[in-house]
């Protein structure tokens, strides 16, 4: 399976505030288990789909030298299910950020409504803790960005268009 | 108590009922962070943000978590820090109270010497400086 859960961004702006789409869809295998007779994405992914848009919004900030993990969901709140056929609106803004982390707050919109809200917090993983190295291998974190279309939208904070980092 | 020092309490409390899942009445300023109220090392940069947000404050990682002082063989021998060590901590943490700590000082204890009232301390010499 891959790990991605936002299926394209929208939008990105720098230092700022990520945005997102993600299609449920009911060929997703991760819809059957979880409460059968009625496909619902698991929340749980919904705030991954979050948290994979502010922690590239964090690990771009710092020019992609942070080991970016999601370290805590402060709070989240879900206000109805997504279901097969519904088209998710992701949007993240980053709220302060500093040397060990940073935190962000994230809302999902759905036919207009907002269905979900969270607050979540990144930290920087320090060499020699849990593991030594990059979190990814070299040009798969370009590539899955590649594949949610990131770079079609990303701009600094002047609204010049970012380049593609050769750390990636 | 002045009026200033409960509105601190106030404030660091709210943080920490948010960071930590606790109830308000937990939250006393004899509670140790760690032992009585449960915080884990991740939740020390929750509380920081949250004290930072709440206070309009900048919190050095330093302050709060003297890593650099506990690691250093200048200051810690076998275990325990020494006085030269002590008088380091004492310098870099005005704020808390290390009184209990100093009588049998081995680093393995400092991470659960903080208490509430450390804390709000803490804030009132950010928020006078």
């Amino acid at each position: 399976m891959r790990w991605m859960w936002v299926d394209r961004f929208t939008e990105f702006v720098s230092g700022s505030h990520a945005a997102g789409v993600k299609n449920v869809a009911l060929d997703e295998d991760v819809l059957d288990g979880y409460c059968p007779g009625f496909p619902y994405l698991p929340p749980t992914l919904m705030i991954e789909g979050m948290a994979q848009l502010g922690g590239i919004l964090v690990a771009q900030m710092f020019d992609w030298d942070k080991r970016v993990v999601l370290a805590k969901v402060g709070k989240a709140e879900f206000l109805a299910p997504a279901t097969p056929g519904d088209q998710l609106l992701y949007h993240v803004k980053l709220d302060s950020a500093q040397e060990n982390g940073a935190t962000a707050t994230g809302t999902c919109h759905c036919d207009g409504k907002l269905i979900a809200s969270i607050e979540l917090m990144f930290a920087f993983l320090e060499d020699g803790k849990f593991a030594d190295g990059p979190l990814f291998k070299p040009g798969d974190l370009g590539g899955m960005l590649r594949l949610m279309n990131m770079f079609h939208v990303a701009v600094d904070a002047d609204g010049k268009l970012i380049e593609i980092s050769d750390k990636l | 108590m002045t009026a200033t020092s409960e509105e601190i309490f106030e404030k660091v409390q709210a943080a920490l009922v948010d960071a930590l899942g606790v109830d308000d009445d937990e939250v006393i300023p004899s509670a140790t962070l760690v032992g009585d109220l449960g915080a884990e090392s991740i939740d020390f940069l929750d509380i920081v943000f949250k004290l930072e947000k709440a206070f309009g404050i900048s919190i050095p990682r330093e302050d709060l978590s003297p890593e650099d002082i506990l690691t250093n063989s200048q200051y810690v021998q076998g275990g325990v820090v020494t006085a030269e060590g002590m008088a380091k901590l004492k310098s870099r943490m005005p704020w808390a109270d290390l009184s209990t700590f100093e009588k049998n000082p081995r680093v393995q204890d400092f991470g659960n010497l903080l208490t509430v009232k450390d804390m709000c301390n803490y804030v009132q010499s950010k928020i006078g400086e």
